[in-house]
């Protein structure tokens, strides 16, 4: 039965109304804003406003590639988040494995409450949190060496040391909320194979090496390939309350996003920060649709679409 | 065969036992050494601050910052107390932010899911697929910015901290799964006594989704509560600062801080306790949430359990 365009209209009505926000919304914040990727090729004036201005061709671009930063920031970007995958999944798993193998409900839930702290608190007390341990005159690292009778380290001004703290702050952020996914995931596998690996003589090791860890790679294989296609959007709130606008570090510690913020507000140019910004989406494109690609050759079912 | 099988494994049993136990202990001693050590490398850093809080300013500026306040001094929290209006004024506008962005985003989250979940709504895949794509691409941050300053005029208002953050595809998937689990025949029986679409949803759906609900609304509310991008990118006048960027401010201006606590009548503005206070700010800006944090993540856990049972 076919009612025609109008017919079907008339039908979803309360439906279609019940839409209407959400899609008001996207439309607002996510499809005029894509439309907006023209800005990139363009001159911008405040006047001419996102589709008045004129362009300018692919001068932004020569612009964000010349200066060396696109290499930069891309490198970067890209390092820092597959060294956090590797990182945060592995720690998540080793702990998820052993809240569920450890005995104790008690030690359970504190130790539990305690890793998921973090998780909690916004980046901005992670950055108060990071004044405190790595600030030259005061902080705690430096006090901690005085007193074992080393020399003072201005962390805040050695670019070496960032990738190894931004890679513990980001594990320690996501530990618990990590842990307890994956200690779910490891609740729900059946439990009659681990009486079966019991009656056939498997101990403790085999048990996890053997069962747990195999029922265990669906979920890892998605969360990691799901993270694979944000491998080029950069934490904004991590990286920016860890070092602000820091220059001195920038060599290891700018990335996209922070760029991408920086030519807008500090330096107020729209046309390459505007440039930078669709370069990332269209990397960030390609390797979501490479990751799904990757997740339907694995198995169907988990792939996004 | 199978009582054969099982009689000579019981045969070997007290042995594999005995390595089984021993097995036992050894991850145990693993498994407590290693979480407790975990456990600890979260929780020291936050140690640190409430210590550091509580030291003296001269022994924070000869020793540094310690585990242990070396002398103990409450000042910076006296001055923090003492004058507490603009931090008041940052409460005010976090709880307001939060409540109105929780409340109106978990009902608008629910009732996209909903109607996404509808079999009978023909349309539902393509829309579907107009929100899924947002996650796919985007303009980037310049033409949002530019559409929420330039066009949509939402600089310095209430508003610009409530409705960027409003809707996320994300909450609206992980709510649409758990309303799919949500039997089809309560719908249509409820369709044939004449109810109206959004009838069922509030009456019906609303409350059989009560778990979901929770879930997702403490993620909007922590999100809300955590937030302070949209306060540095369009947020100046100081009377809307929401708490974590009021503190962002703070921490990175002591020079502002002291004028505020002189506009405030401070006369201690020559001697600050700078680095104490800005440790004691933290704290008050996180308190809510470390106090209420343990009873919140039960929920948390109970909802990923949800997720991953269902797969």
């Amino acid at each position: 039965m076919r009612q025609g365009f109008w017919g079907e209209l008339k039908k979803y009505r309360t439906l279609l109304l019940m839409l209407t926000p959400a899609v008001l919304f996207f439309i607002l914040f996510a499809y005029i804003p894509m439309a907006g990727i023209v800005l990139a090729f363009k001159k911008y004036s405040y006047d001419g406003g996102i589709f008045g201005s004129s362009w300018n061709g692919i001068d932004n671009f020569r612009f964000f590639f010349d200066s060396g930063d696109a290499w930069r920031v891309t490198r970067n970007t890209a390092l820092y988040n597959i060294a956090f995958i590797i990182v945060n999944n592995v720690l998540q798993i080793f702990a998820g494995i052993l809240l569920f193998e450890v005995a104790g409900k008690w030690f359970r839930k504190i130790t539990q409450t305690l890793m998921f702290l973090p998780y909690f608190i916004s980046w901005v007390v992670v950055g108060a949190i990071a004044y405190n341990l790595f600030n030259f005159d005061v902080g705690t690292v430096n006090s901690l060496l005085v007193s074992l009778g080393f020399e003072k380290s201005d962390i805040y001004n050695t670019p070496a040391y960032w990738p190894f703290i931004l890679v513990i702050v980001s594990a320690w952020k996501a530990l618990g909320y990590g842990s307890v996914m994956y200690l779910a995931a490891i609740t729900s596998i059946d439990t009659e194979m681990y009486e079966a690996a019991q009656i056939d003589g498997a101990n403790i090791f085999q048990r996890i090496f053997r069962i747990t860890i195999p029922n265990l790679m669906p979920t890892v294989i998605i969360l990691v390939l799901l993270a694979v296609g944000n491998i080029f959007r950069g934490d904004f709130g991590m990286f920016y309350n860890m070092v602000g606008n820091n220059g001195l570090l920038f060599s290891s510690t700018d990335v996209i996003d922070t760029y991408v913020f920086r030519s807008l507000i500090t330096s107020n140019d729209i046309g390459m920060s505007a440039a930078a910004g669709f370069f990332q989406s269209v990397l960030g494109f390609v390797t979501i649709m490479l990751a799904n690609f990757a997740v339907r050759k694995y198995d169907k079912d988990y792939a996004l679409f | 065969m199978s009582t054969v099988v099982s009689e000579s494994r019981a045969g070997s049993q007290p042995a594999g036992q005995k390595i089984r136990h021993s097995d036992r202990i050894l991850l145990a001693v693993i498994g407590y050494v290693s979480l407790s050590l975990l456990a600890l490398f979260c929780l020291l850093p936050f140690w640190l601050v409430v210590s550091s809080s509580l030291t003296d300013e001269t022994a924070i500026t000869m020793n540094g910052f310690s585990l242990i306040p070396s002398t103990f001094s409450v000042e910076a929290y006296r001055i923090l107390f003492e004058f507490p209006k603009d931090m008041l004024k940052a409460y005010g506008v976090t709880i307001s932010v939060t409540l109105i962005g929780t409340v109106l985003g978990l009902f608008l989250t629910s009732m996209t899911a909903y109607v996404l979940t509808r079999r009978d709504f023909r349309w539902r895949n393509r829309f579907s697929f107009f929100f899924f794509f947002t996650t796919l691409f985007s303009g980037g941050l310049v033409p949002w910015y530019l559409m929420i300053v330039n066009y949509l005029q939402l600089k310095d208002t209430l508003v610009v901290l409530i409705l960027p953050m409003l809707l996320n595809v994300f909450y609206i998937i992980v709510m649409k799964s758990f309303m799919s689990s949500i039997p089809e025949a309560i719908t249509e029986s409820a369709k044939i006594d004449g109810a109206g679409d959004f009838r069922i949803f509030i009456l019906l759906i609303v409350p059989l989704s009560k778990p979901a609900l929770a879930t997702i609304g403490l993620f909007i509310a922590l999100a809300y509560w955590n937030d302070w991008y949209n306060a540095l990118l369009f947020i100046s006048k100081s009377d809307l600062m929401p708490l974590q960027y009021y503190l962002y401010r703070m921490l990175g201006n002591m020079d502002g801080m002291r004028k505020a606590m002189m506009q405030a009548g401070a006369v201690v503005n020559t001697n600050l306790p700078t680095e104490s206070l800005k440790m004691a700010m933290t704290i008050v800006a996180t308190g809510p949430i470390l106090l209420a944090y343990p009873f919140i993540q039960r929920f948390f856990v109970q909802g990923l359990t949800i997720g991953a049972v269902k797969g």
